[in-house]
């Protein structure tokens, strides 16, 4: 028999080169003659270039080109190229100049005259909303594929109505209502309306968006940082519209992305054209100033919201507006705040608008739980509010609005494989004894009071029908082909352990193939949307699966009798004809050719397996399959955050003194590593909430928080010094495995599990705005709200 | 040690000011120009003949290493890009995350805030010396974190481990709470910080059972 693998903390098979230092990310690779790269950033929020005169640079000793704007692939409408004459936002690169060493490089782009043509811009979206207000595109502020630009005004009532902090009725591209909330508004016991801001704020990942890129002939070796791996080949191709077989893509080690990384970066077009250009490799090395720019980040939402209950607590209608503020490229996450809004407080009755604004400030991406995160965060104090004034427990008001198997949410009614939000809650509850907890909530020390408060968060996590694809070798051993990226979830090796377990391997004899895409990867997820547990468990489960079919009937062919009666594990198979090792059976498999080594595939394999697995064919037994389990209905996880804190009122200061995180995830399979997921997206999540600034001169459109120092992410003397997590662990139904992803859902329940303590300690008194910086409480608690109720981007 | 020490300790490690001091004195001008890479081999002879820029003699992970280090070139990058020792990572290029920590004579520092030039005559430890040189036996630090599973993208691991190589020796008992004060200043974005501390404790666990 051999070991279980899913549940059991096994350590990841690359930690020992990540402690070592011989982990290379991208910025490690060398190539011979390796050249470097800077690039000129804008230096205002919308300008367009009227002359370049770049001759002193060129003539500089060292210096080898440089490459413009109309050498790279354009884009029209509002989507992004990797340099640009009409910069949308201060920090786009402009140019890039290629020298000898950095120094060198960042000297001529010094030298470089550039003469910039200002233009109007606009930072905070409500101001290109305001009649006659600024867009942040000459041609408008909104876009269609169809129609192009439009130029898309509320009205003077609309804004009279704003102004004077009451909810407009505006007109918005999107807008959906269920139910009748109006009449449902008219019997609800309760009524809330707030008005809300949250604010962008950028990923900021360890390792910044760095890459290097070198061409042999037509094929093009390029080593990115990325937290996808077989899509990002294929996205870089596309943007550099060449055939993706000519693309050698090397990813080992991503430090980190948060979805700003998903297939790739913008800026790793860069390298790759610069060194086509000039011949030679090109490093692009981004600082963490640069990466604030380019480095993607989370929208902030303006939003009105209007909550009813009934007088048990449950919510019966929600009225919610966002104006999103998305940057020049766009962003989505303002339609999932919608939908997860409808799902985390099934009112029945709901109507959503949203809008999203071009803005001059830089790029948003989906952040870790996109939409969710900053509804979450907005919303559950409010509902805890409702709570105190209906006097309903806290806790009771979040468990009885929680959703149950039977939701539909969203304006098509969507349905969930399984939720376990109550058990979640529940579980919590008990870790955390909240009772207790309750019981000190409002307590002084002095100048400082303790509050509590909880979060409870969904997100989407996971998809189907991708592919898998493995190979028992000669060797005895099997070989898990992953192309999914390194990023730090450790799934590259944890989603292999369900096919290990088919196969009855025990774990030192898997070898994880990963990160460099001459490997060859089968057609996998990008790395994102808490997809890839789910998706690849799936895969690689219906390979071995496939496999295993193939290793009996190999068997039964070599010592007789009927595949069924063959029995995998621990590297032998064996039956009434005797036995055989694994590696015996790779042998026969080879010679027999045809499905059992890859020779022939199966027709429902996407396109972009093909190539991968004739790289692999004849070199073993080749499990491969796509994942045909189906299922209906989304597939999302949870987290119920419970936290404690306290609230300083002489000097606004926070202080987390206690965080629980309970998750419904379903099949837990690597228990360590899941607890520190619920944890640090939990953390993130406080940083989104409490200390992450955005704050620009309005004046010039200029970003002044644009470092760790200055928007920063939380250290180790921020974060709780008590922490404790737990899974439900009961499985999803409609899954071989019954994992799901729990990359995202632990951000809104960490932000909002504080933003729900603060207003605790404030006696309940919901600030609405993030993040809660001690000048922003301090002010609140003084009664001198430092800044108009809806301005973004102030603090 | 009172905090009155401590604060000067960590003046004279972390500080902006110490770092542009010691750029003026090896003749160079402060500037961002420090943080960047410089002394292509490409360039040819003329980068090195300055008056100012010399080959000398490093002392890293206990070997004699020669190397032409240009007046205000920095730790990280001459480690980086001339040694090849990739293993020290640029997070933040000015003191912000950590990620480039170094041990200067047993004692943690920023290598991206740090001239080459500063640590003539010292040792450098990095985390590529961390192994014993014969048998690739790990730190106990190294063993402590493979048994935790500690760290997730794990590029600010380098520097975090450098830290607590630092932390078990100047405290070898450490509590939680000590131990989370020692490592403060590094930055894990992917907030990994409680499995960071389990390794650090069981770091100090094990050092102390050696």
């Amino acid at each position: 028999m051999a070991e279980r693998l899913v549940g059991a903390d096994i350590a990841p098979p690359d930690l020992h080169a990540k402690i070592t230092g011989r982990a290379r990310y991208a910025e490690d690779f060398r190539a011979p003659g390796m050249v470097f790269a800077k690039l000129l950033l804008s230096p205002m929020p919308h300008a367009r270039v009227r002359r370049v005169d770049a001759s002193r640079a060129l003539a500089m000793e060292g210096v080898i080109d440089i490459l413009r704007a109309d050498e790279v692939p354009s884009r029209d409408g509002p989507r992004e190229a990797c340099l640009t004459d009409t910069p949308r936002y201060e920090g786009e690169p402009i140019l890039a100049v290629a020298a000898v060493d950095e120094e060198t490089a960042a000297a001529a782009i010094e030298a470089i005259e550039i003469d910039f043509e200002p233009l109007p811009f606009v930072i905070d979206p409500l101001e290109s909303l305001r009649p006659g207000g600024p867009n942040a595109y000459v041609d408008g502020n909104q876009f269609s594929g169809q129609d192009g630009w439009s130029d898309f005004k509320w009205t003077d009532t609309d804004f009279a109505n704003v102004d004077a902090g009451q909810m407009p009725d505006p007109s918005c591209p999107v807008d959906w209502t269920k139910g009748d909330p109006e009449a449902a508004f008219a019997e609800s016991a309760l009524v809330l309306e707030e008005t809300i801001v949250h604010q962008s704020l950028t990923h900021h990942p360890m390792e910044p968006r760095s890459n290097m890129a070198y061409w042999e002939g037509e094929t093009l070796h390029a080593f990115v940082s990325t937290q996808s791996s077989q899509q990002t080949k294929f996205a870089l191709a596309g943007a550099l519209q060449i055939d993706p077989e000519n693309i050698n893509l090397v990813s080992e080690y991503c430090g980190g992305g948060f979805g700003s990384k998903i297939a790739g970066t913008t800026v790793m077009q860069i390298p790759a054209l610069l060194s086509r250009k000039i011949n030679r490799p090109v490093m692009l090395r981004i600082t963490r100033y640069e990466e604030n720019y380019v480095g993607r980040a989370r929208p902030g939402f303006q939003t009105w919201l209007k909550m009813g209950f009934l007088q048990d607590g449950k919510c019966n209608a929600i009225d919610l507006i966002i104006v999103q503020e998305s940057g020049p490229y766009g962003a989505g996450d303002f339609n999932t705040a919608g939908m997860i809004a409808d799902l985390t407080y099934t009112p029945q009755n709901m109507r959503f608008r949203g809008v999203s604004m071009y803005t001059n400030t830089p790029p948003k991406a989906a952040q870790r739980g996109p939409g969710g995160a900053q509804i979450i965060s907005m919303m559950e104090p409010i509902l805890e509010k409702a709570g105190r004034e209906l006097g309903v427990d806290r806790f009771d008001i979040h468990r009885m609005n929680a959703p149950r198997g039977d939701v539909q949410f969203g304006p098509r009614n969507a349905t969930l494989t399984s939720v376990h939000a109550v058990e979640a809650l529940d579980q919590g509850r008990e870790m955390f004894d909240w009772d207790a907890k309750l019981a000190i909530s409002g307590q002084r020390n002095g100048s400082k009071v303790t509050g509590v408060g909880i979060g409870l968060s969904p997100y989407t996590a996971g998809s189907r029908g991708r592919d898998g694809m493995m190979i028992i070798r000669p060797d005895g051993k099997l070989y898990v082909h992953q192309g999914i990226g390194n990023l730090g979830t450790h799934s590259i090796a944890d989603t292999a352990r369900p096919a290990a377990e088919v196969l009855g391997y025990n774990w030192e004899d898997v070898e994880i193939v990963w990160g460099n895409s001459a490997r060859a990867y089968p057609r996998s997820t990008v790395q994102a949307g808490s997809q890839t547990t789910t998706a690849h468990t799936r895969a690689n489960h219906a390979a071995a699966t496939d496999a295993l079919r193939k290793i009996r009937e190999v068997a039964a062919q070599a010592l007789g009798g009927s595949p069924s009666d063959y029995s995998v594990g621990s590297g032998r198979v064996s039956g009434p004809g005797g036995a055989m090792t694994l590696g015996r059976i790779a042998e026969r498999a080879i010679a027999m050719g045809g499905e059992y080594s890859g020779e022939v595939l199966p027709e429902d394999v996407h396109a972009q397996t093909v190539p991968a697995a004739q790289m692999l064919s004849g070199e073993g037994l080749m499990g491969i399959a796509r994942d045909n389990y189906g299922g209906q209905g989304n597939i999302y996880s949870w987290v119920a955050g419970f936290a404690m804190v306290e609230l300083d009122e002489e000097t606004g200061v926070v202080e987390l003194k206690e965080y629980v995180g309970v998750t419904d995830c379903g099949t837990v399979i690597h228990p360590r590593n899941l607890g520190a997921q619920v944890f640090g997206g939990s953390i993130q999540g406080m940083g989104m909430a409490m200390t992450q600034r955005w704050v620009f001169d309005p004046q010039w459109g200029v970003p002044f928080a644009n470092r760790f120092y200055t928007a920063r992410p939380p250290g180790f003397l921020d974060i709780p010094a008590k922490l404790k997590w737990g899974a439900v662990g009961i499985p999803d139904p409609q899954d071989p495995v019954g994992a799901k992803g729990i990359g995202e859902p632990p951000v809104g329940a960490g932000a909002a599990a504080l933003t729900s303590a603060i207003a605790d300690a404030m006696g309940g008194r919901c600030v609405c705005r993030t993040p809660l910086t001690p000048d922003i409480l301090l002010a609140e608690i003084e009664g001198r709200p430092m800044y108009g109720r809806l301005e973004q981007h102030v603090g | 040690m009172d905090q009155e020490e401590s604060v000067s300790v960590l003046e004279e490690k972390y500080s902006r000011r110490t770092f542009i001091k010691g750029v003026i004195a090896t003749g160079a001008t402060a500037s961002s120009a420090g943080y960047l890479f410089r002394g292509s081999p490409l360039l040819g002879a003329a980068t090195y003949q300055t008056a100012t820029e010399r080959l000398i003699t490093l002392n890293v992970n206990g070997q004699e290493r020669r190397v032409d280090v240009l007046p205000h070139e920095t730790l990280a990058m001459t480690l980086r890009y001339k040694l090849g020792l990739t293993g020290t990572k640029l997070g933040c290029d000015r003191a912000e995350c950590g990620a480039c920590t170094v041990l200067i004579d047993g004692v943690s520092q920023y290598a991206c805030s740090m001239l080459t030039h500063q640590v003539r005559g010292r040792s450098v430890g990095t985390i590529e010396g961390l192994e014993d040189a014969d048998t690739g036996e790990l730190s106990v630090v190294q063993r402590a974190v493979m048994e935790e599973g500690g760290f997730q993208c794990a590029f600010c691991a380098p520097g975090f481990i450098m830290a607590m190589t630092e932390m078990i020796e100047v405290n070898p008992n450490p509590t939680r709470e000590e131990a989370r004060l020692a490592l403060s200043g590094n930055l894990c974005r992917c907030a990994d910080y409680d499995k960071i501390l389990t390794c650090a404790m069981r770091s100090a666990e094990l050092a102390r059972s050696v």
